[in-house]
């Protein structure tokens, strides 16, 4: 039988918080491959880079581990003179999965918000709460997630996961 | 758990919040031109109110913003919520 639940440490990434004005969002968009998503707590993907929206300035950037120099020279050189800040976090935070069937009731068992497929769509991220820890949440797939997490509470994250998905083992 | 709707993302759970203070104090322009009596009236003293109540929430372990939402303090109940910076709304009684 498939397990229902798993639950994997994703390898290290390239990560940038960017906030800026209306002059600047586009630049970073055209600058980074991908535009910036401008709906509220929805991310847009071009593999393997990814634009998370985490508020009404601000973005969270992914990309593969090793692309962070590259991301923030071509960022910086397209902002010709429009306001923004551009905010190398890779080290700051470690990002987990959570896959299988029954991903969506195990982050729940620490999480508040409404994960049906109806009110937490493919494609919807956003920061919120995981037990006393801050993350963001993401859902890449109808049962997947990518749980982005400060480094120093990744291991009660992580741990917290693994004990509700016991009920599933 | 109580609901408050974030004017930015929608309905969200009380955990992922923080409570504000009252909205709408503004401060003076000139504040040295100010009473004693005034400025500390500005700094602590705030209204009470039974019923409706206009005050600020910050949407923090979310996207971040401040806003400001009116509330009725009896039923707990949330009437309406506008960002930042917009006008206090109309609420029919």
């Amino acid at each position: 039988m498939a397990e229902l639940v798993t639950i994997t440490t994703l390898p290290p990434a390239t990560r940038f918080v960017v906030r800026g004005g209306e002059a600047a969002i586009p630049l970073i968009g055209r600058a980074f491959g991908v535009a910036l998503p401008r709906d509220a707590c929805r991310a847009a993907s071009v593999p393997p880079r990814a634009a998370l929206w985490l508020g009404p300035d601000e973005w969270l950037l992914l990309a593969p581990d090793g692309d962070g120099e590259r991301i923030a020279s071509e960022i910086g050189a397209a902002l010709t003179g429009a306001p923004a800040s551009v905010v190398d976090i890779s080290d700051r935070q470690v990002a987990l999965s959570v896959g299988g069937p029954r991903a969506a009731t195990v982050v729940n068992a620490f999480n508040p918000l409404d994960l049906h497929p109806e009110a937490f769509p493919v494609g919807m991220c956003t920061r919120t709460v995981f037990a006393k820890a801050e993350i963001v949440l993401w859902r890449t797939a109808a049962d997947g997630f990518r749980i982005e997490v400060w480094r120093s509470f990744a291991p009660y994250v992580e741990g917290l996961l693994r004990e509700a998905a016991e009920e599933y083992a | 758990m109580l609901i408050v709707p974030c004017p930015h993302c929608g309905d969200r759970p009380e955990i992922e919040f923080r409570y504000a203070g009252p909205a709408h104090i503004e401060r003076a322009q000139r504040p040295a031109e100010l009473s004693d009596e005034d400025w500390a009236s500005y700094l602590y003293l705030r209204d009470n109110p039974k019923g409706l109540h206009f005050e600020r929430w910050r949407h923090i372990h979310g996207c971040g913003r401040f806003f400001n939402a009116a509330r009725d303090t009896v039923s707990d109940r949330f009437v309406a919520s506008y960002k930042a910076g917009q006008k206090r709304p109309e609420i029919p009684r």
